[in-house]
Parts: C-alpha cells; sequence; structure tokens
C-alpha cells in the first residue's frame, strides 16, 4: 500500500489522503498522473519525509507527501 | 534632500522632557544602510551596550529604512533597535503594518527615545510637531482597545504603536504592538518601552509618499516595476502566502519530522493538519491581510466566536499546537490574539508554556503551584489561561514564566528544558533534522530566531536551490550569505519576505535608485556582513561568550525519537568552525583583519 498525502492547492477538487495498492504506481509521475497532477504544480515531492524527484521509484510501505510552491516563516 | 532620508531624527528624553532634533549622519547611513543595520550602530557608539536593559539609561530606536515608506514592494518595516532584558545582547524587533512608513511620511528618520518618564506618557507626532502627552488614564488597557482610544482622539488616518499590560510590568516577551495586530515581537523591546513609561506613539502625516526624497524617482520606479513582475511570477509571493499564510509551513514542516513537539521531545505531530494553514482556510479564515504597499498579503484574519482578528503566524500555530501537544485552532487562535492584546511574544510565550509543561510532566512543577489550571500537554485552557496570566503576571510561577523559558527551567535546576539560545526561544524548525538552520539558531545576534537567515529557504522550499537538508557541506558558507542579505534586507525597511522572489540583485537596484548610491548586489553583502559584524561587536560589549553561540543539549545529545527524520541530531559542532572560518572569526568574535577588512576601525582593539 503506498499513502498518497496532498496539501495545499492540490487538494482543492482531490482530498487529503488517498491509499494506493502498491502495483497502481511504480514511481511518482505516475502517481501525479494517477490524480492529474501536471508536474509543474509540485514544488515538494517527499518520499517517507525526504525530498525525492517525482522520477523516483517508490514501493510498498512508502509515504507520499506533495506540494505545490510553498513559503513561510 | 534626495536621499531616501528627511535627515532627522529625534532624541527624546523622557526624564528631562526635552525633544532635539539632530541630523541623520548620511555618511554612517550609507555605511550601514539604516534600519537594522544604523540603529544598531548608533547604539554601538552610544556605548548602550554595557548599560542595564531595563534602567533610564537604556535607549529605544524606532528607525526606518530608506526603503521603509517607499513606492517600492512592502516596504511598511520599521524596526526597534534597544539592548534586551532578555537576552541582555542586541535587539532588533521588526514589524510591519503602516506605522513605519507614518513616520517616514512624517518627516522622520528615526526617533531616539532615552530616560523615563516620571508619569505615564506617550508620544504625539504630528509632521514636525512632537508633543509628549499624559497616559495615565490609558494605564492596563489592551493593545486593540488603546489603538481605538487613540485614533479616536487624533483622528481614524493616526497610526498607533503601543504596549499593552505585559510591557507596562516589564514582562521580558513583552512585544510592541503597532496597528492593532502588528509586533515588533521579540527580545523584549515592550518591556524597555514600558520602564521607560511610554505607553504609545501616534503618528498623524500630512505626506501619504516619500517622492520628494528619492534620488532617481524614475530608475526606482523601473526598478520597482521589475520587482513586482517577479513577485508576481513567482507562485510563493503571488498565491501561496495569500491563500494560506504562513501556516502553509505547518504539514512541510511536520512530515519532513522537523516539526518539534511537546517542547521539542519529538519532531512530528499527528494531529498537525488539524492546526495547518490548509484547515484555517478552510474553517476560520476571514481573509488575508496585507501591510502598506504589499502584494504578499501573508497576513491573516480570523473568525473567533463572530469577531474578526488578527490570525496566528506559522510561528504561533507551532508553538501553541504541536509544541504544547494541542490541536485545537480555535484556541491558537484565542491564545494568539491575547498575545496581541497584552502586548507579548507570540513565539516565546507558548515556547515557555511547553518548557513549563514538560516541567510539569516531569514533576517539577507542582499541581498546587498552577493555580487551578495545570500545565498539561494538550489543555486548551492552560494555552489561552496562561498566556494572559504571563501578560499580566500575579502569581509567583506566572512571573518566572513571564521572564522566559531560560529563567524558568533555570528555577527548577532544569535549563535543560529551556529550548533557547542566548535565552531567547527558538522557532518551529528542529535543527537536528535541517542542518543549515542550527547555524543560523546558534550564531543569531539576537538569539533563538529564524529570521536572522533563513535556511528554511534552500533546505526544505527550495528556494533558491533545493539543499539536501541532512548534510552540513557547504552550510556554513550559505547561512553566512542569508545572515547577511537578510541584515540588508532589514535595514533597507522591506519585508523579508520578498525574498522568496527577489534576490541581491533587486534590492541592490532599488536601494541604489533610491538613495544615489552604487552598490553592486557584491558589495551590498558586504554592507550586510559589516551589519552582522557591528551587531556582534555589540553583544561581545554586553559580555556575550564565546560558549553563547550554542545549542540546547537536546539538539546536540538526544537524537530525533520517532518519525521521518528518527535518528538525526545537530552537526553545530562541526559546522560552526566552518562558519567562524567563513566569517572570518576567532572564538565566536571578529579578528581585528575582519573588522578592518569591514571598515569597522572604530571596532579593533575593542
Amino acid at each position: 500500500m503506498i499513502e498518497v498525502r496532498l496539501f495545499a492547492t492540490l487538494r482543492k477538487g482531490r482530498g487529503k489522503i488517498f491509499y494506493l495498492e502498491a502495483d497502481v504506481c511504480q514511481n511518482g509521475s505516475q502517481v501525479l498522473e494517477h490524480f492529474s497532477i501536471p508536474h509543474e504544480e509540485v514544488a515538494i515531492f517527499l518520499i517517507n519525509g525526504f525530498h525525492s524527484s517525482p522520477d523516483s521509484e517508490i514501493h510498498d510501505g512508502d509515504v507520499l507527501a506533495i506540494f505545490p510552491p510553498v513559503g513561510g516563516g | 534632500m534626495s536621499a531616501s532620508y528627511y535627515e532627522k531624527t529625534a532624541r527624546i528624553n523622557l526624564t528631562t522632557g526635552e525633544i532635539k532634533i539632530e541630523k541623520t549622519d548620511l555618511d554612517l547611513a550609507r555605511k550601514f544602510i539604516g534600519g537594522r543595520g544604523l540603529g544598531t550602530k548608533i547604539l554601538y557608539d552610544e556605548g548602550v551596550a554595557a548599560v542595564e536593559p531595563l534602567s533610564p539609561e537604556n535607549k529605544l530606536i524606532y528607525i526606518t529604512g530608506p526603503m521603509t515608506g517607499s513606492p517600492t514592494p512592502s516596504s511598511g518595516r520599521y524596526m526597534v533597535c534597544t539592548k534586551s532584558p532578555l537576552t541582555g545582547m542586541i535587539a532588533c524587533s521588526n514589524s510591519g503594518g503602516i506605522w513605519g512608513a507614518k513616520l517616514k511620511f512624517a518627516g522622520w528618520d528615526a526617533l531616539i527615545v532615552e530616560g523615563e518618564a516620571p508619569e505615564w506618557t506617550y508620544i504625539h507626532i504630528e509632521d514636525d510637531k512632537i508633543t509628549l502627552l499624559n497616559a495615565d488614564e490609558y494605564v492596563g488597557m489592551m493593545s486593540e482597545e488603546l489603538d481605538a482610544k487613540l485614533r479616536e482622539k487624533h483622528g481614524e488616518k493616526a497610526s498607533i504603536l503601543n504596549i499593552g499590560p505585559a510591557g507596562e510590568k516589564k514582562v521580558l516577551l513583552a512585544a510592541i504592538m503597532n496597528d492593532k495586530d502588528r509586533a515588533a515581537g521579540r527580545s523584549g523591546v515592550g518591556a524597555v518601552m514600558g520602564s521607560k513609561k511610554l505607553k504609545a506613539i501616534v503618528v498623524n502625516a500630512s505626506r501619504n509618499n516619500i517622492s520628494d526624497i528619492i534620488a532617481d524617482i524614475d530608475a526606482l520606479k523601473a526598478a520597482n516595476s521589475e520587482c513586482l513582475k517577479i513577485l508576481k511570477a513567482n507562485p510563493v509571493t503571488s498565491e501561496g502566502l495569500k491563500n494560506y499564510g504562513t501556516g502553509i509551513l505547518v504539514n512541510i514542516i511536520n512530515n519532513i519530522g522537523t516539526f518539534p513537539t511537546k517542547n521539542w521531545q519529538e519532531s512530528y505531530y499527528e494531529k498537525a493538519d488539524d492546526i495547518s494553514g490548509e484547515t484555517t482556510a478552510d474553517t476560520c479564515l476571514v481573509k488575508a491581510n496585507a501591510c502598506f504597499r504589499c502584494p504578499i498579503a501573508c497576513a491573516r484574519v480570523v473568525d473567533i466566536n463572530g469577531k474578526a482578528v488578527g490570525g496566528p503566524e506559522y510561528e504561533p500555530m507551532w508553538a501553541y499546537g504541536g509544541n504544547c501537544g494541542n490541536n485545537d485552532l480555535g484556541a491558537i487562535n484565542e491564545a494568539n490574539m491575547w498575545c496581541n492584546e497584552y502586548g507579548l511574544d507570540a513565539i516565546s510565550v507558548p515556547c515557555t508554556i511547553a518548557a513549563a509543561m514538560e516541567l510539569y510532566q516531569r514533576g517539577y512543577i507542582k499541581e498546587e503551584e498552577c493555580d487551578g489550571i495545570p500545565l498539561k500537554w494538550g489543555s486548551t485552557e492552560a494555552i489561552v489561561e496562561w498566556t494572559k496570566r504571563m501578560g499580566n503576571p500575579e502569581s509567583p510561577l506566572a512571573w518566572l514564566m513571564s521572564s522566559g523559558s531560560a529563567r524558568l527551567c533555570e528555577h527548577y535546576g532544569h535549563p535543560e528544558y529551556s529550548m533557547t539560545v542566548k535565552k531567547q526561544e527558538m522557532p518551529a524548525y528542529d535543527a537536528r533534522g535541517i542542518q543549515g538552520i542550527g547555524i543560523t539558531y546558534a550564531t543569531s545576534n539576537r538569539g533563538g530566531c529564524h529570521v536572522r537567515g533563513y535556511m528554511i529557504s534552500p533546505e526544505v522550499l527550495g528556494l533558491p536551490e533545493q539543499l539536501d537538508r541532512t548534510t552540513i557541506e557547504g552550510k556554513a558558507a550559505w547561512a553566512k550569505i542569508f545572515q547577511d542579505l537578510t541584515a540588508v534586507i532589514d535595514s533597507m525597511g522591506n519585508c523579508l519576505f520578498t525574498s522568496f522572489a527577489l534576490g541581491a540583485p533587486q534590492y541592490a537596484a532599488l536601494l541604489n535608485a533610491a538613495t544615489g548610491t552604487s552598490y553592486t548586489p557584491e558589495e551590498l553583502l558586504v554592507v550586510g556582513d559589516r551589519i552582522y559584524n557591528i551587531e556582534r561587536m555589540f553583544n561581545k560589549a554586553a559580555g556575550m561568550k564565546p560558549e553563547d553561540d550554542r545549542l540546547p543539549k537536546r539538539l546536540t545529545e538526544e537524537p530525533i525519537a520517532d518519525g521521518p527524520s528518527k535518528g538525526q541530531i545537530s552537526q553545530i559542532k562541526l559546522t560552526l568552525p566552518q562558519y567562524y572560518e567563513a566569517r572570518g572569526w576567532v572564538n565566536a568574535f571578529p579578528t581585528d583583519d575582519t573588522l578592518r577588512k569591514l571598515g569597522l576601525d572604530e571596532c579593533v582593539g575593542k
């Protein structure tokens, strides 16, 4: 199972948290495609809390957290 | 006059009532830009480092930068420079709103307030005219009510800066408020104002711009236009901060496992989404608010039981939230509102409550000391009511807590539970999992602080480029550049948040057009370096020791206990020597060579 967490504007029309069967997507790009999220809307792509490329492979048990461009302080 | 200064500084002695008009030293202003840089230089030259912070000998400088009030992005900033009663070192607290711009419109670059008034006083400025007025009727008044009363008296267009009850009582965590919910929040500047029996400063100005003192208005318009384009094209400064405020950080910082929880005992908070910028937008956001000439509009107005009030930034959302084990956003909004009303630092107050909760958890603070409101993790009653108690302390524990977590934890014999640097509470990013921000915390001249070199930008947000947050390579040099650029932006009088999109070339273009200078971006960073060093020399004169550049033991000896960053620990012992080398410092202080190179010859041998 892959846990996918969406944040900020990426939640609009989609939702917050999803669980995908591990064989549905092999890498981050396929996850973005699955949720119809254009690559250019993604600024931060975390796999298990670490910054990763959406091209990275994903594995059963991974937690993905996907953010649009954000700032603050 | 064409250097973006009115060349007028008012020196107001509250002991004698004397008001002297001095010519702002333009050479000095150019060398230190203005604001934070010039304010610190004046304090250093006038020997303020050696005085008792809450004595009449301390000076309180309200100072604008050359860009304050100018037609440039987010240019409403002013700074309060003084010796901090919390840290015993330099305080420079920066605020937005419109008060700073109005002070400039009235024709003043800075106010230097000295002495102690014989009775409670407020200052009324109406263009050239400065009057000291009796403030007895306003004593004890909350900040927002005082704002309304003074505008009733001096007109709706008046801009008000004031202290609430906390500043009056010289609470070491007291802030200075302006324009209702904007704060010069950190380092206890409100206590210094209270020690001078100065309740408020009201500004009325006939001007509404400073075009008459801009060196090259056409060049400034062009530079401004370029900056606005960049800000608009950047998704963070055009949409992200407006839509979600700084609270957007709650989820990202938590998802990388660096969201300090329960006074930094943990670093991942399961319920973080309940207190996030997204949840604010979905449940209680009334509108986004903008300071003077700000296209970013990061400030929040939130609904509390039908009343629209200034909402919390990311820091208090975290500090009253995860750091106190609390996921009730309504309680966070309310506690934050009380910080604004009493005039309190909305970072240090909740962090001190978190430290008190850990002392209570471990049995050092006893139930009977709590006056009916136990300091239990997650207690919404505790975070709201103890904030009020700290704003107007009466019981021994409220007094102790109002002095910050360093003094509180020291009192109970456990200084290790105070998550402070130089006695000031660290903000919302666990430096065990983000190595560069630890350098900023440890070496910040005003103590634990994130806005003195926001390494979160490159290490987490990928701005201007993504660094690996877990490694130390190159981080010392990055931290130095961020610190130096921040010193420049602060001193100019623009908001630091513009730097999510703008860089040194844009700031140089704005400053050169306004002041007639010809700084290259590289030269501008040297000015930032100079400012950082004059602050450090102030601290040295104030008695700072090399061991004050340190992180709490929890960050260097206890690896992160849980979450995505489990097992990580701060490498500050390795990065600090690298940082000193990058700065040209030995044992935490600049060498004489470094001082000479930066044009700080007056500090050589000191």
